[in-house]
């Protein structure tokens, strides 16, 4: 049962790792994304801090919103997909076994360069604690919705696009609970409500969106 | 399994507008060959896509024994294997890599000699080791043949196999459908090449 799901999850981490430039590129856009904010809007320490949890959540909103457009289009192009559709698994699991490749190859790697960036913004220990947390249970979502963009786009032309137009306007409760998770201990207040919806958020997108992407691939190839 | 009868029933097809093709039977037994034959965009492809569940028919159904072929046990991908134009290669893994990695989705577990001999077999030897990206296009052809020919499948969809194919391979996958016949599996084929092949063959020409 497992066989196929680990023998898919091995070729898309050794894929990732034969196209490192891939990754990094997301994170690059992370970091440099996040470096340009202090540029624009002046050294203040303060300032920055109180800016710190929004333009960290929105700089990987677009980071993983980048990574995108990848997640099916290779597969798509060569058709890998296509066979896929043709494995006798359930498509919905190995969907979601691509999706946790993605989240490793692109959100985990978020998460543990943001404590970096914090402190480049002025956050205090905890508050970065809190971030890494609070990213921790958000990227997951980020790719998991994420996905049912990647799909229906796919073999569209400008796709890149339209998974935006499509995608950001859902983006939005992750980024407001995630951010306001940061907010709260940053006011000195607790974060525990944001952080269960959070993690209430995404097992529901755990168990809805697989279904719904897989839903979407066997349209688009249909 | 391997005596169920794989069926269409009264299928039509439609590209844009256009009917491609409409009541359309046939019934294939284990140990039968199907070709389908006619001229380009008459729809060979598409039934082909049809046949193999990845396409919905404009009408009709496929069966595979009683059941209809996308409510088959354990999803269509347990009875058929599929060629199309695409090779469905990883262009960053090796042949080897690529057959394996298939292998495991199927379930199957790893079987290093068999992937090196059937690669041998096609005149592969050599280039095992080799990111798919390197090889040519005849070569990258063989590399998908040898992963189909490598499942245990009662039924072999084949969309234009001989493409970029020489001489010597195509001659070695004769006799690999042949043996398969033996097995009574099923072989559905396009093709624009006549290749004789024994066994119990039959014709279809759309348009």
């Amino acid at each position: 049962m497992f066989r196929p799901l680990l023998a898919l999850l091995r070729r898309d981490l050794t894929l990732a790792l034969r196209r490192p430039q891939d990754a990094l590129t997301v994170v690059g856009f992370f970091v440099v994304v996040v470096a340009l904010f202090p540029l624009g809007i002046g050294p203040d320490p303060e300032f920055l801090r109180s800016l710190a949890p929004g333009v960290l959540w929105v700089a990987a909103l677009l980071a993983v919103m980048l990574s995108l457009e990848r997640l099916f289009s290779d597969d798509y192009r060569d058709g890998t997909l296509e066979q896929m559709l043709l494995v006798p698994e359930p498509l919905g699991l190995l969907v979601l076994t691509k999706i946790f490749a993605h989240w490793l190859i692109t959100g985990l790697p978020l998460v543990l360069i943001s404590p970096l960036l914090a402190v480049q913004l002025n956050l205090r220990p905890d508050e970065i604690v809190m971030l890494m947390l609070a990213l921790l249970l958000g990227t997951p979502i980020l790719s998991l919705i994420g996905a049912i963009g990647a799909a229906l786009t796919l073999g569209l032309r400008g796709g890149g696009v339209l998974i935006a137009l499509l995608i950001l306007p859902l983006y939005a409760p992750p980024l407001i609970l995630g951010a306001g998770a940061v907010d709260a201990v940053m006011h000195g207040a607790s974060a525990q409500a944001h952080l269960s919806l959070l993690g209430a958020m995404m097992v529901f997108a755990l168990f809805a969106t697989p279904w719904a992407t897989a839903a979407a691939v066997r349209i688009m190839l249909d | 399994m391997a005596d169920r009868e794989f069926r269409a029933v009264d299928l039509a097809a439609e590209r844009g507008e256009r009917r491609l093709f409409q009541h359309l039977d046939f019934t294939l037994s284990p140990g039968q060959l199907l070709q389908v034959s006619g001229r380009n965009g008459c729809g060979k492809t598409s039934l082909l896509r049809i046949l193999s569940g990845l396409s919905r028919p404009a009408a009709g159904q496929v069966y595979w024994g009683d059941e209809p072929i996308q409510s088959v046990d354990g999803g269509t991908g347990s009875c058929l294997g599929y060629l199309g134009h695409q090779n469905a290669l990883k262009e960053d893994l090796t042949a080897e890599e690529n057959i394996l990695i298939a292998g495991g989705l199927g379930g199957a577990r790893p079987n290093r000699e068999a992937v090196l001999s059937m690669l041998a077999s096609l005149g592969l030897a050599g280039y095992e080791d080799l990111p798919v990206r390197y090889l040519s296009q005849g070569q990258k052809r063989r590399v998908a043949l040898a992963r189909l020919l490598l499942q245990p499948r009662a039924l072999l969809i084949l969309d234009e196999p001989y493409a970029a194919l020489d001489v010597q391979v195509i001659e070695v996958l004769r006799s690999a459908i042949e043996a398969h016949l033996a097995r009574k599996s099923m072989i559905v084929i396009t093709t624009h090449q006549t290749v004789d092949i024994d066994g119990d063959c039959r014709n279809l020409h759309l348009g």
